[in-house]
């Protein structure tokens, strides 16, 4: 390893290099891309939840002033491969869920593609559809594995007779809502043929990886991936929705081929967002936990259900942080899944891990209630030695350091364990924490070049920038690893033409891109010295991870929230989170991740619920009025805060990923902080007025 | 969208007629509403005819103490004018709770009360709705009627109005000044919006073609001591769960008078003629509060739906009335 352990650039306070293009609007995403007599397209959607469509009439469409074409089932291009049947567009009649696509319209302008869509004439034969999920539901069934390739079940010891043993026990269900991950920046695509309709495609896409969208489109176009070219320098958010392609991009690349010669362009409208972009699934989720009087646990169970689509499953790993956060001998965790006739859920923000640490994290809660045990101490009660289940050392883990550093700041030992005693003004009192945990995760596949051009050494690699700082960071990497200054590194990144990388998903990209430029700059001053030619380059690969160790950053989250002794409205004035995430590359870059998840967090806390109407199978609250998402008055005082790590086991650079572990804990935190405020337990997200204003009916003098 | 042609008349004269002779016409105020509704494909017009420039825009002086707000006065100006906050605090408050920053710049005082309700179901055309389509059927009956009335609703329709403005102009007992193609009139504000009955696609008493050119408050005394409490799901931008419009005049800890209006509850502005009856000459009490707040509240239905549907709006009234008394009373007696 060339990496320096005393690192000049990595670890200073940087701002983002490509911060003046998007402040100054020049940044060309997705939808800007320059392209000369462009055509646009638009979704014709399902309005069915279930059934086949019978007869689809676009005389109407066709005959309008602008329209160019107009697909259907029956005229669209047949894909060379349907297996993957969220993105088998057109290939059939069937209706497996309200809003699926079932025809487009290609025209000169948006307004009238728009237009001519609301034109076509959909008839259908209806079948009865089936959207609810119920923990109760008699079809529920375990998946084979859960996201991305873990045992749906485990057991270890034997919980039931732990539990009737234990001298405190609690069971209750927890449940989080559906999400819709809504990045500001909707899904847009465009796509050129060249020649005309055959040969070779381009896609300019908005997504968090240029390399896997390609490999998932060139094999449906039965295409060599060297035929196609997926560009994208900037997203505009992503949070897992643009982590694999949906439909937009099927789309895009079919109507381009059908209008030979002309490139042509779609964006999502923010309502079809709520049926074609992926979401998470709602949980629900039981939590048994069974302890000593001293705290310690003797049995954990975590039970989850939740939904996945009828055409293609998504097990979202809700149960799996439970299987390594703390110790107990008697564990067990499962997943059950109900396949409803409904979009397709996928990835976002932390799948797992964010619904997965609501439940367990108010439950550890409820039982440090329960045992007149500070929450604080009992999670520290509980550290385990080693991961559990695996049975691993730990690579590092600063679980304590974290709750220890949050309490001191947040003036924790000076409070009063009691809800519902602390009234300021017109706003009842309480403070609340909850534990953060993230996998540091290293993707098996990406590559980078470093090459002389002049003065400056170039870093070339397909990586993506969804926000999260790549532009910067991996300059900063590079720098290092090459042992010059910032200024002579230049980072390109965002396109096919640049080599392999691996999606940006799982927080993973540090350690994969970063290593696997760490690699580069190793082979490079090995082949060419310190004087290199110019022109003179070489590649490295990200190589496997050590897998001796259990590798996972940790943190810990304090809330204080306000509840209205009159209206019951919720608040949260003070967000304050410690972590410990390995070694921080960029302190600016990533203060705005842990902030930005933390928000993302109290969102989900408080307001966020797409709401499924179970007679039409629809998200009735798919625009940004309705469906809530934390406006800046709802983000009162947010902290972010790190303990210095060095883990030499994780990667090169010694980080582990911060992109999502901030949004993990923080409902939870929240949550624990309303119950400490007002005397409830709002154990089904969000926490609205409506939920605790019972308790304020009740209290004395009201 | 469909194409639709755009006309700029030379005044406000012009306007009325270009839209009275077109069923298919439309007025064009700040657009923060009718835009919306364009890209939905909630409405269709054939003609738009934008109203910029050709009404009033200013706030002029009534005798006694009134004021004489142009519809074109912007809901940003209207809220910051040293006048409204002066004499009717509530308006001003009622304005700076609604929207955004950039929403109140371009909405207007005579497009805010002619916005349509935000029912997700009457702005979504791939549901039934007897609003945007007589006849077709109620989807948010037993659907998602959080944000749906408990107060005067019908079997047709339970959408509410969503205007904060509106609320507080209807507790001043505001007039509407209307111009039309046969000549102006006066509507009571209290009286502009209707309930939806069996005609749930008719917001208000306005006929096609009528404009709103200015919005009166007579002088009040009382709206000196007045306050608008909107209670919403986020801290901002959101529409009121429930909104209490009131202002109080309390001599010798008795009610003298009160004026009370509710929204986020009824498809018009509320005025809460009840709750006002039952204040005057009651203690400035808790106790006289929760009776007011009881009697308007009788009549009040819950629409069950999803998510436990809307029944928290009862209770939630009652404590934001409370609430927003106790504070005005207080403020009398400092």
């Amino acid at each position: 390893m060339t990496f320096p352990s005393e690192p000049d650039a990595v670890g200073r306070d940087l701002p983002r290099r490509d911060g003046a293009v998007k402040v100054l609007g020049t940044a060309g995403y997705a939808g800007d891309a320059p392209l000369a007599d462009a055509a646009y397209l638009h979704a014709v959607q399902a309005t069915i939840a279930r059934g086949r469509v019978t007869a689809l009439d676009t005389t109407a469409a066709e005959a309008l002033d602008g329209v160019v074409a107009v697909l259907t089932p029956a005229t669209a291009e047949r894909l060379a491969s349907t297996e993957d049947r969220e993105l088998a567009v057109l290939q059939d009649e069937e209706v497996a869920f309200r809003g699926q696509v079932v025809a487009l319209v290609v025209a000169d302008c948006s307004e009238a593609a728009r237009h001519a869509a609301a034109l076509v004439r959909v008839g259908y034969a209806r079948q009865a559809h089936d959207v609810e999920l119920r923990a109760d539901r008699d079809d529920l069934y375990a998946p084979e594995k859960v996201n991305p390739d873990f045992p749906a079940d485990t057991s270890e010891g034997d919980v039931d007779a732990a539990l009737a043993a234990a001298a405190v026990t609690l069971d209750e269900t927890y449940t989080t809502a559906m999400y819709h991950n809504n990045p500001m920046e909707p899904h847009a695509t465009a796509a050129l043929w060249d020649p005309a309709g055959d040969g070779f495609l381009t896609l300019w896409d908005s997504t968090q990886g240029v390399h896997p969208t390609r490999a998932v489109l060139a094999p449906l176009f039965g295409l060599d991936e060297a035929r196609v070219r997926v560009v994208c320098p900037y997203v505009g958010g992503g949070f897992g929705s643009k982590g694999q392609p949906h439909v937009n991009v099927v789309l895009a690349a079919m109507a381009a081929r059908a209008v030979p010669g002309r490139p042509v362009r779609i964006a999502l409208t923010r309502q079809q967002m709520f049926a074609l972009a992926g979401y998470r699934t709602p949980t629900v989720q039981r939590c048994r936990l069974g302890a000593g009087r001293d705290g310690r646990l003797t049995a954990l169970a975590v039970d989850v259900v939740e939904q996945t689509s009828r055409i293609k499953e998504f097990a979202e790993q809700t149960g799996v942080p439970a299987r390594m956060m703390y110790a107990s001998a008697n564990r067990r965790t499962t997943h059950r899944l109900a396949a409803l006739d409904v979009p397709v859920p996928s990835w976002m923000r932390a799948p797992g891990e964010c619904p997965g640490m609501f439940g367990p994290e108010v439950a550890m809660d409820e039982l440090a209630e329960r045992l007149g045990l500070d929450p604080v101490e009992l999670r520290i009660r509980n550290e385990p030695a080693v991961e559990p289940g695996s049975g691993k050392p730990f690579s590092s883990r600063d679980l304590v350091g974290c709750l220890r550093e949050g309490a001191a700041r947040f003036d924790w030992s000076r409070r009063d364990p009691r809800p519902g005693v602390r009234r300021r003004g017109d706003w009842l009192v309480g403070t609340g924490v909850a534990a953060s945990t993230y996998p540091v995760s290293r993707m098996t596949k990406s590559t980078a070049t470093i090459r002389r051009e002049g003065g400056r050494y170039v870093a070339e690699i397909g990586a993506a920038d969804l926000g999260t700082g790549t532009w910067t960071t991996l300059a900063q990497i590079a720098a290092d690893a090459l042992g010059v200054p910032m200024d002579r590194v230049e980072v390109r990144i965002g396109d096919t033409d640049h080599p392999v990388a691996s999606v940006a998903g799982g927080s993973s990209g540090m350690t994969t891109w970063g290593s696997a430029v760490v690699e580069a700059a190793r082979a490079f001053r090995a082949e060419h010295g310190a004087e290199p030619p110019d022109g003179a380059e070489a590649s490295g690969a990200v190589g496997p991870a050590d897998d001796r160790y259990a590798m996972h950053a940790f943190g810990a989250q304090f809330a204080e929230a306000r509840v209205h002794i009159d209206t019951g409205e919720v608040r949260v004035a003070r967000l304050l989170g410690v972590f410990a995430a390995g070694r921080i590359i960029n302190p600016r870059t990533a203060r705005s991740q842990f902030v930005g998840g933390m928000t993302m967090g109290l969102s989900m806390a408080l307001h966020e619920q797409s709401v499924l109407d179970p007679r039409t199978g629809h998200v009735v609250n798919h625009d940004f009025a309705d469906y809530h998402i934390a406006a800046n008055a709802d983000v009162d005082g947010i902290e972010a805060h790190w303990l210095p790590e060095h883990d030499p086991h994780v990667n090169a650079m010694g980080s582990k990923g911060i992109g999502e572990i901030g949004i993990v804990g923080t409902a939870a935190a929240v949550s624990n902080a309303v119950w400490h405020a007002c005397g409830v337990r709002v154990r089904n997200l969000p926490i609205t007025l409506d939920k605790v204003l019972h308790a304020l009916e009740q209290r004395p003098g009201s | 969208m469909k194409p639709f042609d755009y006309l700029s008349p030379v005044d406000a004269a012009a306007a009325v007629r270009s839209v009275a002779g077109n069923p298919g016409a439309v007025f064009l105020g700040g657009g923060t509403n009718l835009v919306d509704h364009l890209k939905l494909g909630v409405v269709a017009p054939e003609l738009v005819v934008g109203l910029a420039g050709v009404l009033p825009a200013e706030v002029e002086e009534l005798d006694g103490g009134g004021l004489r707000i142009g519809a074109g006065v912007s809901n940003s100006e209207l809220a910051a004018d040293r006048r409204v906050r002066e004499r009717f605090p509530v308006l001003s408050q009622a304005l700076l709770s609604g929207a955004s920053g950039q929403l109140r710049n371009m909405a207007t005082v005579g497009g805010n009360p002619l916005q349509r309700t935000r029912c997700a179901y009457f702005q979504d055309v791939t549901t039934r709705c007897n609003k945007r389509e007589p006849g077709s059927g109620c989807s948010a009956i037993g659907g998602w009627t959080r944000h749906h009335a408990v107060l005067g609703a019908s079997e047709h329709c339970i959408a509410v109005h969503p205007s904060d403005m509106a609320v507080a102009m209807a507790a001043l007992d505001a007039r509407v000044r209307v111009l039309g193609p046969a000549g102006e009139r006066t509507v009571p504000f209290v009286g502009l919006h209707r309930l939806p009955g069996d005609a749930p696609e008719r917001d208000t008493v306005l006929e096609h073609g009528e404009l709103i050119t200015a919005i009166d408050l007579p002088a009040a005394p009382i709206a000196r001591r007045s306050a608008y409490r909107k209670v919403r799901d986020r801290a901002s931008y959101a529409f009121a769960l429930v909104s209490v419009a009131a202002a109080l005049d309390v001599e010798d800890g008795v009610i003298v008078d009160a004026r009370v209006a509710f929204g986020g509850v009824a498809h018009a502005p509320w005025r809460a003629d009840r709750a006002e009856e039952a204040l005057r000459g009651a203690p400035a009490s808790e106790r006289s509060y929760r009776d007011a707040a009881d009697a308007e509240l009788a009549g009040a239905r819950p629409a069950e739906g999803l998510d436990g549907g809307n029944a928290f709006k009862i209770p939630l009234l009652r404590r934001t009335l409370a609430a927003t008394l106790r504070g005005l009373a207080g403020e009398e007696s400092r």
